[in-house]
Formats: C-alpha cells, structure tokens, sequence
C-alpha cells in the first residue's frame, strides 16, 4: 500500500536526519519504535507531507504522491495523529469531528466515536478544543478525528507521550479495539511494550536509518540489548 | 418592512419578524414602531434625539430590542439611549445598527448609551454593528457605552462588530459600586482599509468589585485596529483585560493595557497576545483534507465564535 524508496532527509550543516530508507507498508497494524531522537516522527511526517524530503520517492496505492501537498495526502487517505495535539481557540470538539469526516455529523455519530476512546460525547461534544483540556483528553480526542477520518493508512505519533498511568491504561484499550476493527493500515510510533505486543509487525528505526524489521519475538532481544546502557546495566 | 431593513435586522437583532418584548426600531433617523410591556417603558426624550428605556424593579426574564437601521446614503444619525434598569431585574438588552449605504456619500450612526444599573439587578447586553454598501460611500459608528453600576449589579455586554464598518471608534466607560460586576466580550473583524478602535475605562471604586474586559479580533487586508483597556482599581477588587489578536494580510494592531492600582487590594493583571494563524493549527486542519485558505477560515470563524 505505501512505498518508501530511499527516503533521504537532510537538514542545515548536512546532518542526515533520515538515512536511505526504503520500506513497504502493508495493511496491518505495525509498529514503529527505537531510540528517541533516531527519525521516527520525521519519517511520519514525511509520509504526511508535512515534511519533504531531501531525495526519495513515495509511493502510495501505485501513485507518486512524493510532490503532493498535506491536503492531498490527506484526501488520498493518509491521517496523521500529532504527538502534541494542536490546541484552538473557539474551535469545538464536534467542529472537529465534523471537518475529520468531511460530512456534518450527528450527535449520535459523534457519540460513537467519543466512545471509542473512552470519552462521554455529552460531556466533551462541545468544549473548546483549548488548554482547558487535559493532555490526555486531547490525545483522546487527535485519535477521535483519525477514527472519524476512517482513512486506509492511520499514522499515530507517540500517543502515549505526556499522559498519566491512568489514561495510558485506557488508551492501550483503545488501540487493542483498534486493532480488531482494522481496515487498512495503522502505523504507530510507540516505545510501549504493550503497544508492541498487538502489532503484526515492528520497524526499529535508529539513527536515521531501519536498524530491524520483525515481529515482536524477532525484535524484542536485540531492542533490549541495544536500549540498556552500559553504566545500567552493569549495575543491575 | 422592506426587504434591506429585513436583512440588516437579521444580522445585527437576529430578529426575522416583530419581536417578542418591548421593542423600538429606529429607521433613518426616526422612530418606526415601538412596543412597550407592562414592566418596561420606552419614552421618547423631549430635549434631544433618542430614548429612555425604564425597566421596572424585579423585572424577570424580560428582553428589550432597540434597533437602529440606515439605509439612507449620506445620514448621520446620533441618538442618546439612556436605560435605567431597576433593583432585582434580570433582563436582556439587544441593541445594534446596521447600514446599508448604497450611495456615494458617508453613512454614520453615533449612539450614546448610558446604563442606570440598579441594586442586586442583573443585565446581558448584546450589541452588534453591521454594514454593507453598494456604492463608495463609507459605513462609520461611533457608539458611546457609559455604564453606572450600583451595589451588586452584573452587566455582561456582548458587542460584534464583523463586516463593513468602515470606521469606529468606541468608547466604554464604567463605575461600578461595591460588588458589582462588569464583563465585556469584544468581537471585531476588519478588512480592506478599515479603521476600528475600541477604547475602555472601567474604574473599580466598590469594595469586592470586579471587570473582565476581552477582546478577540481578526485584522486582515490592510486595516487597523487600536485596543486601549484603562482599569483603575481604587479599593479591593479584582480587574482583568485580555486583547488576543489574529493578524493577516498587512494589518495592524495596537494594544495598550493601563493598569491603575490605588490600593493594595487590587489585583489588576492585563494579557494581550498579537499574531499570525499558528502554523501547526493551519497544519493540522490540512492532515484533515482542508486546505490551507480554508484551514484559515475555520481557525478565523472560530475564534470570532
């Protein structure tokens, strides 16, 4: 479904961000995981369009869509969780929801995708999109828009980053629903063990470059050999 | 009722047919039809033009509309509104002016309002301007809002000023008596040349008295926008201004916060943030499948909610 053909991505001072990656991406829910600062949300943004890359091509259901703008991707069928939400000033839940299924949307409909991920639609339908909500509250509701969306390729930034224990626990159900009702191609940025124990397949992305492609029995022993410093390790 | 006078009524009263309550519709510089209730009263002033609007005390849940229409070209209009609001009332004020200059000269309406709130009373005042021309002369208001408020009253004016007034420059003025209460909502949206300042004064002189004064406003094209908020707290009391500004185009917008403690007890605390569309908020309204001027349509309609 989604190609990458030696992806290149060089910022000033020619520091290679992303690194020759080439990758296909079937349906299924995979994975992308590795150390922080290694390229994996510069590599969903590129898919996104919202960053363009230095060299490479993107190949989309047989389409080059390398050149297409943000929208278009968007209308092609490409959704992009954000790892930080966007936040808005009048801007309301439902207004959200709406501009995600590109149709007006009922209470009813909303409340069905509230739901989803644990939210009440009475309670949240229509408050502002603003700093009044908590973090978790927001990562629910980016990931209300993706599942409004109902897009073939579903990317999602680290949905765990900067939420409680409590709501994490929530969100993992959320995601393992996910992945019952798939229909398409969900791609997740996790470091979380129990986000990559539902996935069909875990990228490793490390220093700019895919270090391991694998199911997670593949690639768990060398992700955690590789993650454990030394100082660490010695001590334990 | 014609069909412009319809429409400007629509936008600045929602009002489609003769409203419910006590009403009077000022067209073109003279009165045009009037309604009175049992609890308030609208007499015409006898030593200049305008009206005093008496509301009767512990009046509930009652509404006046005082609308004002120009379709004339060329009209200044200026009238003097005095409302005296009773002990106990809870009621709801609609005012607004809307013009439609469909000739070459400059069309203008000045309203001077003055609220007498009175004991433990309770106001919502929803105030909108709206003009559109069809020929090249300009749209101008200039409306004067002077607010007194007694022990205990509340007074929440609501005031939007969205499309074709050329020109304004609005004064608000307040006093407001021992815990009283004064809440402004400015909404502005301005374009092409257009001029709009807003200028407040709100002097806290009641013990537990408090104002929050906030303004959101869009300036595109090449406009100008000038805020001023003057708190003054001169006993305990608590006052907060707010001016959050989207610039486009080739705008301007000013705001000057003048904070005024004259006791230890006052909290006084001003905020005002000026800028362009956020470029993450364009961003994500594109992963929706919008696109860019129209990511900025939503994030401008809003903000101006």
């Amino acid at each position: 479904m989604l190609e990458l053909k030696k992806i290149e991505y060089v910022v000033e001072d020619n520091k290679e961000i992303i690194r020759d990656v080439s990758l296909d991406i079937d349906d299924g829910f995979i994975a992308i995981t590795g150390p922080n600062g290694g390229g994996k949300s510069t590599l969903a943004k590129i898919i996104a369009g919202i960053v363009k890359p230095t060299s490479g091509q993107i190949i989309y259901n047989g389409m080059d869509i390398t050149d297409l703008s943000v929208t278009d991707r968007a209308k092609a069928g490409i959704s992009y969780a954000f790892q930080t939400p966007v936040k808005f000033k009048g801007i309301t839940v439902k207004d959200l929801l709406k501009l995600a299924s590109g149709k007006k949307i009922t209470v009813s409909e909303a409340c069905d995708i509230l739901s989803d991920v644990g939210l009440c639609a009475r309670d949240y339908i229509d408050r502002e999109v603003n700093a009044s909500l908590s973090g978790g509250e927001l990562k629910r509701i980016e990931i209300a828009m993706i599942i409004a969306r109902g897009t073939q390729l579903s990317i999602f930034d680290e949905p765990e980053a900067g939420i409680d224990l409590w709501s994490f626990n929530n969100l993992i159900k959320v995601f393992e629903n996910m992945r019952k009702k798939i229909n398409g191609s969900i791609l997740i940025i996790s470091h979380q063990e129990r986000i990559l124990n539902i996935a069909d397949k875990i990228i490793v992305i490390a220093d700019g470059k895919v270090s391991k492609i694998g199911t997670k029995q593949e690639v768990w022993p060398q992700l955690m050999e590789s993650s454990t410093c030394s100082a660490l390790t010695d001590k334990i | 009722m014609d069909s412009i006078t319809k429409n400007l009524l629509a936008e600045i009263a929602d009002i489609h047919e003769v409203p419910e309550g006590a009403y009077n519709l000022r067209a073109n510089g003279k009165l045009q039809t009037r309604q009175t209730t049992a609890n308030i009263d609208i007499v015409t002033k006898t030593d200049k033009p305008g009206i005093d609007i008496i509301i009767a005390p512990g009046t509930k849940h009652e509404s006046v509309h005082i609308p004002v229409i120009i379709s004339e070209t060329g009209l200044t209009d200026l009238v003097y509104n005095d409302f005296f609001i009773g002990e106990d009332a809870d009621v709801v004020i609609v005012a607004g002016c809307g013009i439609h200059n469909c000739g070459d000269q400059e069309s203008g309406h000045d309203g001077i309002h003055t609220f007498h709130v009175g004991k433990n009373a309770k106001v919502k005042y929803i105030e909108k301007h709206y003009g559109e021309a069809d020929g090249k002369g300009g749209n101008v208001m200039n409306p004067t809002t002077i607010v007194e408020m007694e022990e205990g009253s509340y007074l929440e004016m609501e005031t939007t000023q969205i499309k074709g007034i050329d020109s304004t420059t609005r004064i608000t003025k307040g006093n407001l008596a021992d815990r009283a209460t004064f809440i402004v909502r400015e909404k502005i949206m301005t374009h092409a040349d257009q001029y709009a300042a807003t200028d407040f004064d709100v002097q806290l002189n009641g013990e537990d008295s408090s104002t929050n004064v906030v303004s959101r406003s869009v300036a595109r094209g090449n406009s100008k926008q000038k805020f001023v908020a003057a708190i003054s707290g001169n006993t305990k009391c608590k006052g907060h201004s707010e001016c959050d500004a989207i610039l486009m185009d080739n705008a301007v917008v000013t705001a000057i916060p003048e904070l005024t403690a004259a006791s230890v007890d006052a909290e006084l605390v001003h905020e005002a943030a000026i800028g362009k569309i956020a470029g993450e908020q364009l961003i994500k309204l594109m992963t929706l499948g919008l696109t860019e001027e129209e990511a900025e349509e939503e994030i401008v309609n809003g903000f101006l909610k």
